[in-house]
């Protein structure tokens, strides 16, 4: 048997992680991406560049100031203890916020693309026909994005699968709560196994092809589509 | 189909003021509340940015837009373009790429509650030719198709006003020729308003019961076609292909010289017609270059078609060797392009009793 109950445990938690932080994402980032996608205010450079942060931060650097602020003596920790949560820091829900800060960028820009490219003619031709603005979006917007919306799951799972500096620092390495694959992989090195490193490195590696192709497998349709 | 009250003050009224960096757009315009206007003029004249504020697709505080008895602008109250109950056919037919043809035609229609349904699918797919295309996706559809189908889907959404944007202009030759038919039977069959973007003077001679010029942002005329075509003082009398456009009844059909009578409050035209049923209202056009004058009725000469009319006036034309001449043959206005010479010989006047010779009548149809 090539995977240990550890390990395992790493995948199983590696997936449920990623599954969270997408539909999180997907949830809060279309929002956003509409926003920054129609939106004339000055805020949308910030916003922007906010968002895209993850991109070119270290990941240690975004653990780093996640664990202060969410810490004991930061200011979302004191409120977190206030309200009887405890302490996020080294607990599953803290590793869903920071891979979902983490991952923003990766659903939010697909999305933000997909509606800059519709332009305003098919929301203005479904005004004339009577549709609310949340109508439209439901109706029109969401259909004609869709090829957003996959790139944004696809790639927004797949990062968050892949992320290991930000796990360690506000995650730590407890078995079962936050121990991702990558973080096991790590383990097994340092440890010596390698075989068992080569089976989730391998599998790690299958994985990601796998996405990626079925990624771009489906832009290639989706251009010859409608 | 439309069924629901009329009164003769029926009106769209419409003041705006738009300004966008160096262009500017006065307009304060009385509308009729029935038939074609169209809105005329060059590109950059404005008229585009007038019918996207009628439609709230663009808001301009300060305006004020009444359509047939409701306000949809005034002040602050502003009725965002989805409660307006209009119809919008934009310059690119702009169907959803999504939705296959049927479901775009549905689109607007089960948006609407039943009783607010005044078109239904099946005369709007008969009145536009458009049942074979039902089950295909857009993207498989020519652009006089897609045309058709918009416009359908427009009607369906069951407008009290119907906003069309230059509906032909992305069209070549052909495909306008193959849609212009529909319009006009869109014009004749159904009684929904439409206001009628154009820069072309054909569509407007085709389709328009009133005429607003738009001129660099300004409105340099509106009224009645046939009054607003024969006004001297405006470009379109001027240029070469100046004319008016008559409406007339059919009297009779002369099968053995091929003719078709049609008659209108001047008197009577014949044109080269094959026969159409009596009392059908039909448009012809007559062009000024195409009309000449004499001081009595010439019946030596091959030109059939003779009214006796009034000079009304007489105004220089868009060369010096001609004038033209503004007649008025029992209440309808017509056009004459003669040189300055005939004009003194024969002594024209204001005033003055003519025959007016028309060697063309344009049948419209």
């Amino acid at each position: 048997m090539p995977f240990g109950p550890d390990d395992w445990n790493a995948v199983l938690l590696t997936l449920k992680l990623a599954g969270t932080t997408t539909l999180l994402l997907l949830l809060f980032g279309t929002p956003i991406a509409w926003w920054l996608a129609r939106t004339r205010s000055w805020l949308k450079g910030p916003v922007g560049a906010a968002v895209a942060l993850p991109l070119v931060l270290p990941p240690t650097v975004l653990g780093f100031y996640l664990l202060v602020t969410l810490g004991p003596n930061g200011p979302i920790g004191q409120l977190t203890q206030s309200l009887g949560l405890g302490l996020l820091p080294f607990t599953f829900p803290g590793l869903v916020l920071a891979s979902v800060l983490y991952s923003m960028p990766f659903v939010v820009q697909p999305l933000q693309q997909a509606f800059e490219s519709l332009g305003e003619r098919p929301l203005e031709a479904a005004a004339t026909l009577r549709a609310s603005p949340w109508d439209t979006f439901f109706s029109v917007v969401l259909p004609l994005a869709r090829p957003g919306f996959v790139t944004a799951t696809i790639l927004g799972f797949a990062h968050t699968v892949g992320e290991f500096g930000v796990v360690l620092m506000i995650g730590g390495n407890i078995p079962e709560k936050t121990r991702v694959v990558s973080v096991q992989i790590y383990d097994h090195v340092e440890a010596l196994e390698y075989t068992q490193a080569h089976w989730l490195a391998g599998g790690m590696l299958v994985f990601s092809f796998l996405v990626l192709l079925a990624l771009y497998g489906s832009k290639a349709r989706s251009r010859h589509g409608y | 189909m439309a069924t629901e009250m009329r009164n003769d003050d029926q009106a769209i009224r419409a003041r705006f003021h738009i300004v966008y960096g160096e262009f500017s757009l006065a307009a304060d315009l009385t509308l009729p509340g029935r038939g074609v206007t169209a809105l005329f003029g060059h590109s950059g004249s404005g008229k585009t940015t007038l019918l996207r504020a009628i439609a709230g697709l663009e808001r301009h505080p300060g305006a004020y837009l009444e359509v047939n008895g409701e306000v949809w602008q005034d002040g602050e109250r502003f009725l965002p373009t989805h409660r307006r109950p209009l119809g919008y056919v934009f310059q690119e037919a702009s169907l959803f790429p999504h939705l296959s043809v049927e479901a775009n035609l549905d689109f607007g229609r089960k948006r609407l509650a039943a009783a607010e349904r005044r078109v239904d699918l099946a005369q709007a797919v008969e009145l536009l030719g458009i049942g074979h295309l039902l089950a295909r996706r857009p993207d498989k559809l020519s652009g006089g198709e897609r045309q058709r189908v918009a416009i359908a889907r427009a009607l369906l959404a069951s407008p009290r006003l119907l906003l069309m944007d230059e509906p032909l202009a992305a069209l070549d030759g052909k495909r306008k020729a193959e849609i212009l038919p529909y319009l006009t039977r869109l014009r004749e069959e159904l009684d929904i308003p439409v206001l009628y973007v154009t820069h072309s003077p054909d569509e407007v001679a085709r389709l328009a019961d009133h005429l607003v010029l738009l001129d660099n942002g300004q409105v340099a005329a509106s009224g009645p076609l046939a009054e607003t075509l024969a006004r001297l003082d405006l470009p379109t009398a001027v240029s070469d292909d100046a004319g008016v456009v008559v409406e007339g009844l059919v009297a009779g059909h002369d099968a053995a010289y091929h003719l078709l009578a049609l008659d209108f409050p001047g008197g009577r035209v014949q044109v080269a017609h094959g026969p159409e049923s009596p009392g059908k209202r039909l448009r012809f056009q007559v062009r000024a270059r195409d009309v000449s004058l004499s001081l009595s009725e010439r019946d030596d000469s091959s030109i059939l078609n003779r009214v006796p009319a009034t000079v009304a006036a007489i105004a220089d034309a868009d060369t010096p060797a001609h004038v033209l001449v503004r007649l008025e043959a029992g209440g309808t206005p017509l056009l004459a392009r003669i040189t300055r010479r005939s004009r003194d010989q024969l002594q024209l006047q204001p005033g003055k009793s003519v025959w007016a010779q028309i060697k063309a009548v344009a049948l419209l149809a």
